[in-house]
């Protein structure tokens, strides 16, 4: 339950960052807030021969919402994007999600960009930034792309960044829509058996301007819910058409996910009842 | 561009600690709960699940409760530490300690040092309420208590009327 023996590095700019990732291609790890490589170290899941700590590199620690995109660096740490008024009005999804994150003694220290890159299934953050189609800035000395939240998250812990790439931020587009983040956890804190983050504009008239949906810990990656967003859009928020929305869901999720909390079956049918409850919520 | 820091595997580590200043070579794969018991022998630091998950090792790290077993004393490295020792008044107990004390918060004793450094670590007036309480808590687990004699506890030490007086 100790780490095993690695280089670590805590370098002040990001060209040191790269140069470092660069050079050790893939055998090199970003540290972030540590929150879920040091436990997978202690359990000697993970073995990096570097360690490149990025706590000192002040271009990371940016949080700024401008021109209607709220901006996170990747050394932003969830508690500070909580306590941020500026970021729960620009994005109430994401303010939503966080006080789901671990605890307050992991957010503390935890990133909102490293719970993004680490890309646990079960984790909230990935599914909330697919939700608000956040765009996802990777860099590398080859230089920087932006990789749509849609499309970076391959599989479990499976992202398409590469190997000398470094997720530098993470950009939301500002949303005030009314957004909510449900789950079944066995525990508070606990990581989710299964979730469903969204937002939902409604028009004046009941109608559904826009829908935009997302589940965790279905699947081995958050999972967008466009049919049900699309059989939502133009309708009226009606209970029958939430009852069709949870239905739709149990159909479309991509339940693969099984442990001895839940089978796959039971994810699939939560998925549709937890929708139902987050869609209830922000259609009133 | 100049060349990027080199990795190593010993480095020196600065920090305060309990409001003195400390200076160590560290194994940079030395957890800083590891630091603090084993090399500064502050032993109310516990260690139980050792991933991040029982509480029973947080500490204050910048004035904000961490868990200092998923955490490395080379990141501590500047920072500003306090453990439950640092919060023990020289003689007799701190009123969260009395209240824990008074309240029986308590059992066993294992889970004690990391419910007072969360504690430590929050503003009461951001908690109201015994759900709040319970929640900001939730992080912490004990197994002797069923958690009513902390949650009266914390009612008691900041000034609440609790259920059970």
């Amino acid at each position: 339950m100790k780490p095993p023996p690695f280089g670590y590095a805590r370098p002040e700019t990001l060209d040191e960052v790269l140069g470092l990732l660069s050079e050790y291609n893939g055998a090199a790890r970003v540290l972030a807030g540590g929150q879920s490589l040091i436990p997978l170290l202690n359990f000697r899941l993970a073995r990096p021969e570097v360690l490149v700590d990025i706590a000192m590199v002040e271009e990371l620690r940016r949080l700024t919402v401008e021109n209607g995109t709220l901006r996170i660096g990747a050394a932003v740490t969830q508690h500070s994007v909580e306590r941020s008024e500026a970021a729960a009005r620009a994005c109430p999804l994401l303010a939503r999600a966080l006080p789901f994150v671990g605890h307050l003694q992991n957010r503390t220290r935890g990133t909102v960009v490293g719970s993004i890159a680490h890309a646990d299934p079960a984790a909230e953050l990935p599914a909330a930034a697919v939700a608000l189609d956040a765009e996802l800035a990777a860099r590398s000395v080859r230089g920087e792309r932006i990789i749509a939240a849609g499309e970076f998250f391959l599989g479990p812990f499976t992202t398409a960044l590469e190997p000398d790439e470094i997720l530098v931020e993470a950009r939301f587009p500002v949303d005030d829509a009314p957004a909510s983040v449900v789950e079944a956890a066995p525990r508070s804190g606990d990581f989710a058996v299964a979730g469903a983050a969204g937002r939902l504009r409604t028009r004046p008239d009941g109608t559904v301007a826009e829908a935009a949906l997302a589940l965790f810990g279905v699947g081995g990656a958050p999972q967008r819910l466009t049919e049900v967003e699309e059989r939502l859009t133009g309708q009226e928020a009606t209970p029958g058409l939430l009852d069709e929305a949870a239905e739709l869901t149990v159909g479309a999720a991509r339940a693969d996910n099984e442990d001895v909390h839940a089978d796959a079956a039971y994810r699939a049918r939560v998925s549709g009842v937890l929708v139902r409850r987050a869609l209830e919520e922000m259609a009133s | 561009m100049r060349p990027a820091p080199r990795p190593v595997d010993r480095m020196t580590a600065s920090m305060t600690v309990n409001g003195g200043p400390v200076e160590r070579e560290v194994e940079c794969r030395r957890l800083l709960a590891d630091f603090l018991r084993e090399d500064l022998g502050l032993t109310g630091v516990h260690l139980g699940c050792e991933q991040g998950v029982c509480g029973a090792c947080t500490v204050l790290v910048d004035g904000r409760p961490v868990r200092s077993c998923i955490m490395l004393a080379a990141q501590a490295d500047g920072c500003e530490v306090v453990t439950v020792e640092g919060v023990t008044p020289d003689s007799g107990l701190n009123p969260m300690q009395q209240a824990f004390k008074d309240h029986h918060g308590l059992q066993c004793g294992f889970c004690t040092p990391g419910f007072l450094m969360t504690l430590a670590g929050v503003e009461p007036d951001e908690h109201p309420d015994r759900e709040a309480i319970r929640e900001v808590l939730s992080g912490n687990l004990c197994r002797c208590t069923g958690y009513e004699g902390i949650v009266e506890a914390v009612e008691a030490a900041w000034g609440r009327e609790g259920r059970g007086g």
